[in-house]
Order: structure tokens, then C-alpha cells, then sequence
């Protein structure tokens, strides 16, 4: 099944902190990772990327990798400069203060990657 | 054609605009997806090579009817034993970087695994040069 990243946003009350006028683009499946190597060699395009990092780093990653959008897990947030390149690329960046196991059930009972 | 990217060593806000500026001519040029994903990987793992471990340097992209070469170069200390950072896991990467969430040690390994030509040459002290191919439709003439 495909989600948008809006109907995740609602569906888990995620706090948009930047891209907000991309949130119609398509997530078709997920990734969760930390280590940057990890993600750009494993995530796929359309992913929604999980991840405890706010640094600035994760903005290239996810336009390189035309990642859907990224969730920052655990309560973490973006650093300011994060934000501010995110909106520079178009990049959505949404908080949560669920786990990356947690919102990655929750996202497998909403019917993503199936 | 060619186009060449400066590099800044420890800038991490400008880290990833060579990739991303790479990326963005391939597409426009109009390249099948999974050779821009291969390259795109490799010029972001070199890009950021030489932002956490090199000096500053640069990274040229050249684009050809039958391959995408990547020349990238730094004059930082250079790498000691190639075969030892060529090891899935191997990394130096201070803890600051980890905590960033480089030093996976996957970096050098990625770029061998997508790129069709794989060279590195680096001496301690003396800066590092690395060349990738990627052939066009698996061509390699
Ligand atoms: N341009 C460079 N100058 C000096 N040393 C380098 C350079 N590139 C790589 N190295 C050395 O090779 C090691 C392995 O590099 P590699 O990219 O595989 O892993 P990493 O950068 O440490 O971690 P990761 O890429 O997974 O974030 C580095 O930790 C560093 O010691
Ligand atoms: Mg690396």
C-alpha cells in the first residue's frame, strides 16, 4: 500500500518541522537507520527514512536517495541548520517521540510495505 | 563534459553539494535511475571523505558517451594502508563524526561495490586521489 506523507502525518499527529508543501509526495516503503553509509547504500527512493540523527547531514542523504520523507525518532529534534537545509532541498522532516521499532509498527499496521 | 566541484574539509554545511550538483546533471542529462543511484553514492561518500578525514580538495566529474568518470582529490595526511581502510568497518572517524553518524567504515567499501573502476592511490602526508568509472549501459569499451 501507498501513503502519503500528509496521511502520516495525521495518522500519528507528527510535528512538520520543514518541506511542509511536499507532503503529498509518495512513500512506498521505509528505512530505518542511523549510520549515514548505511542509509545511502540500502535505503531505496519513495522511502520514509527513521532516524535518531537531527544533524544537518541526514538533508543530503534523503535528496540524494529522493527519500519521501524523514522521521526523527525518540524525541529527538532537527538542529536549526537542519531545518533550514531541508526546506533549502524540498525535504520533509517530521518529529516523533515514538521509537524507530514503535513507528515502524505503526507504520507496518497502517498498511505501508504491504 | 566536464564540471568541478570545490570541497571544503570540516564544512558540513555545504557537505553534499557536490552530490548533490552531480545528481542533478545526470538527471538533466537524462541518464537511466540506477547509474545516477551508483554514482550518486559514490560522489557523496567521496565528498564526504575528504570533508571528515582530507584537506581540501575537489571533485571533478567528467561525462563521456560511454562512462561517468569521478576524479576526486584532496592534499590532507593522506591514508596509510589502503588495504586496511578498503575493510568493510575500518574507520577513524573521531568520535564527534560518529555521533553525526559517520565512521561506519562503509564509505571506501560502497564505492567499490557500485562503481565499475574502482582506483585509489594515497601516501601519508601526501593527499589522496581516487578515480571511479561507471559505464553507460554496462558498456566497457
Ligand atoms: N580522503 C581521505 N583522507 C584521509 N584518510 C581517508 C580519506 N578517505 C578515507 N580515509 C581513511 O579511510 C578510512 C575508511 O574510510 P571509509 O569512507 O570507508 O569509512 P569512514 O569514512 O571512516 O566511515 P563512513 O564512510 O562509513 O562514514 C577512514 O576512516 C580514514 O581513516
Ligand atoms: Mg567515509
Amino acid at each position: 500500500m501507498i501513503l502519503r506523507v500528509r496521511e502520516i502525518c495525521d495518522l500519528f499527529n507528527l510535528d512538520v518541522v520543514s518541506g511542509k508543501s511536499n507532503l503529498d509526495r509518495e512513500v512506498t516503503g521505509g528505512y530505518c537507520g542511523d549510520l549515514l553509509s548505511d542509509v545511502i547504500a540500502n535505503s531505496s527512493a519513495g522511502n520514509v527514512w527513521l532516524t535518531i540523527q537531527g544533524h544537518q547531514n541526514i538533508v543530503a542523504v534523503a535528496a540524494l536517495k529522493q527519500i519521501s520523507a524523514i522521521i526523527i525518532v525518540n524525541g529527538r529534534s532537527a538542529d536549526a541548520e537542519t531545518v533550514a537545509k531541508a526546506e533549502e532541498e524540498g525535504i520533509s522532516i517530521l518529529l516523533s517521540s515514538k521509537s524507530a521499532f514503535e513507528m515502524t509498527c505503526l507504520l507496518g499496521q497502517a498498511g505501508l510495505g504491504k | 563534459m566536464k564540471k568541478e566541484y570545490e570541497i571544503k574539509a570540516r564544512d558540513f554545511v555545504r557537505a553534499g553539494k557536490a552530490a548533490i550538483g552531480v545528481q542533478n546533471i545526470l538527471k538533466s542529462i537524462g541518464f537511466e535511475q540506477d547509474i545516477i543511484r551508483r554514482v550518486s553514492i559514490c560522489a557523496y561518500e567521496s565528498e564526504m571523505n575528504v570533508v571528515m578525514h582530507g584537506a581540501d580538495g575537489s571533485l571533478l566529474l567528467g561525462v563521456e558517451n560511454k562512462e561517468i568518470v569521478l576524479e576526486v582529490r584532496d592534499s590532507g595526511e593522506g591514508i596509510e594502508d589502503i588495504e586496511l581502510a578498503l575493510k568493510e568497518g575500518y574507520s577513524t572517524a573521531s568520535e564527534e563524526h560518529r555521533d553525526m553518524g559517520f565512521g561506519a567504515g562503509m564509505g571506501l567499501p560502497n564505492m567499490k561495490k557500485h562503481s565499475n573502476v574502482f582506483e585509489i592511490s594515497s601516501q601519508k602526508g601526501n593527499g589522496t586521489y581516487l578515480r571511479m568509472v561507471f559505464w553507460v549501459n554496462g558498456n566497457r569499451e
